[in-house]
């Protein structure tokens, strides 16, 4: 029997030396440290991703799948082992059940297109929520459009919760699909997706979880969820932009038309009849971003050493410290008090626009996100035309969230409110 | 004056907090929307035209305080001129505030205005400031059949 190593839970995270390991948050930013709290936009990375992708271009860059060189032969094992890194990562089943996409929204435009386009028709609903980013709601309004199916909307709740109620209620044997974000991008509410997948699996709807803000903090199972379909984005994980990923059950992808043609997806081609290769290549069509599924990789494995549950708990610590510095600032109003939520915080100031809050803590070299965060339908429904939006990552510290509240103080001295 | 001090001049900070003009003008006779899709910003220009001058403009809608200001500054400074004079004036402020560099920007003539020049230093603003000019030009020039968009 060999030796199990296991990683005590019960260590905390040493934020120190995982700064070390992202070079960027040296940085200074108006002769100021760097405060980077824009996480939910985009995370940093850290160096093991920045190797591997210097390391992929200086010593195995091919082309896969063709050429029968040396370079070609790494590159496609490279790849290769990339999707089993993800589908380990996120326990899938086989590594068909693994698709390669451009981010998160190629994800879901994927499943619209090469799952609902085929699988809708008239009187058919797709029910998605209030809190949706954009990329979670135009794809389905496309696709409706298409198959003359309509769309559901689950209400949210002051707090900005969704309403599981009206959700039970709106869910028929008419819904076909289910879309929902595992956490709110614009206002960090965590979504009890495990019932929602429940019910909408006993009224014979699929469900595609948006989780682009829950990968890189908290650990996913896409067998204990029993989602059909999830979708993230490498650059939110430590990882590259232009890369991500669509999870979807072996059976459904099996069943699925292509979503683009080209080089990749095909077995043989003929100008009568052109047949596609198995899931996950159907879905694939072109040269893959190579180097980005291995930086990916390179990502998750970052994150694995490091552990999501000590990622979850240091996040879930630093959350408590940041809402209890924001809301001993006197003129400002959190927005979202779900009670369950993630290391993403919405605030607003009476008398100041989310965009000169953004400005004036940039000149203190602190980075946050104002805006309507791709959710204008949330920010309708909350009353509000934009937010402030502070997001942390596991590299983020009490120090910097410091530094947020300081600048925040200085915002409303410029402005005087 | 530090780059953000520019930025946030109190003649700004004054005209974001108290904007003049601001809210529907009935006797319109000229009328634009325009959106920043970026940020979600959104204000409407009403003018009254009358003999080829602007007798007088006002705008509404939620922006942030260089947005506003600009388009409270804006709406003081157009009032009496002519058709040509606004264009002229237009083409200024665009300048002023798309401009790189401040040796060749002539900021004469334009009074007031030349406040809102410190949002050059912050090429994620100047949008901010420059969509007010722009809802206007396309209400003077009845050129409204679509919003007016910082993003083509």
């Amino acid at each position: 029997m060999g030796v199990v190593t296991t990683k005590p839970a019960c260590l905390p995270l040493d934020v120190g030396r995982i700064r070390h390991d992202f070079p960027i948050l040296s940085a200074q930013v108006h002769g100021h440290p760097l405060v980077y709290l824009d996480n939910a936009a985009t995370s940093q990375k850290p160096s093991v991703v920045l190797d591997a992708l210097h390391a992929y271009y200086t010593q195995s860059n091919s082309n896969i799948n063709r050429g029968v060189h040396a370079l070609g032969e790494r590159a496609t094992e490279a790849y290769a082992k990339a999707r089993d890194v993800v589908q380990l990562f996120l326990n899938a089943q086989s590594v068909g059940e693994i698709v390669f996409t451009r981010g998160t929204t190629e994800a879901i435009n994927l499943v619209a297109q090469a799952y609902g386009a085929s699988h809708l028709k008239v009187g058919d609903r797709v029910l998605i929520s209030q809190m949706e980013h954009h990329s979670n709601i135009v794809p389905w309004q496309m696709v409706c459009q298409q198959t003359g199916a309509g769309l559901d909307v689950i209400p949210v709740s002051d707090d900005g919760e969704l309403m599981m109620g009206r959700f039970e209620s709106q869910l028929t044997d008419r819904t076909k699909i289910v879309a929902i974000a595992h956490i709110s991008n614009a206002i960090g509410t965590v979504n009890p997706v495990s019932k929602i997948i429940q019910a909408a699996h006993a009224n014979g709807a699929v469900v595609l979880l948006d989780a682009a803000q829950s990968i890189s903090h908290m650990a996913i199972d896409v067998q204990s969820l029993d989602c059909d379909f999830l979708a993230f984005s490498g650059h939110k994980t430590y990882g590259p932009t232009g890369i991500g990923v669509l999870y979807g059950k072996a059976a459904l992808l099996a069943d699925m038309t292509p979503y683009q043609g080209g080089g990749g997806m095909i077995r043989s081609v003929g100008f009568d009849q052109t047949t596609y290769r198995d899931p996950p290549d159907r879905f694939e069509a072109g040269t893959p971003n190579i180097a980005g599924a291995i930086g990916l990789a390179a990502a998750i494995g970052y994150m694995n050493q490091v552990g999501l549950p000590r990622i979850s708990a240091y996040e879930a610590d630093l959350l408590d410290y940041a809402l209890q510095g924001l809301e001993s600032v006197e003129k400002l109003r959190l927005i979202g008090r779900a009670s369950n939520r993630a290391a993403s915080v919405s605030f607003v100031i009476d008398g100041i626009h989310p965009h000169d809050i953004g400005t004036i803590l940039d000149d203190e070299g602190v980075a946050i996100r104002a805006g309507h965060h791709c959710a204008q339908p949330l920010m309708s429904r909350l009353g509000i035309p934009a937010t402030a939006r502070a997001s942390i990552a596991m590299y983020n510290t009490k120090h910097e969230v410091d530094a947020l509240v300081r600048a925040i103080q200085r915002a409303i001295e410029v402005f005087g409110v | 004056m530090t780059d953000l001090a520019e930025l946030y001049q109190d003649i700004i900070l004054d005209h974001s907090k108290q904007p003049r003009n601001f809210g529907e003008l009935s006797e319109a006779n000229r009328h634009a929307d325009g959106y920043n899709p970026l940020c979600g910003d959104h204000i409407e220009v009403w003018i009254r035209i009358d003999d080829d001058h602007v007798g007088k403009v006002h705008f509404s809608g939620s922006a942030c305080a260089i947005c506003t200001a600009s388009a409270s500054m804006m709406s003081q400074a157009l009032q009496g001129k002519s058709h040509e004079e606004s264009g002229v004036l237009f083409e200024q402020m665009r300048q002023m505030l798309a401009g790189t560099g401040d040796g060749d920007i002539d900021q004469s003539g334009l009074g007031k205005l030349a406040a809102l020049g410190g949002v050059r230093r912050y090429p994620m603003r100047v949008k901010c400031a420059t969509l007010p000019w722009h809802t206007f030009k396309a209400a003077l020039d009845e050129n409204t059949g679509q919003p007016v968009t910082t993003e083509q």
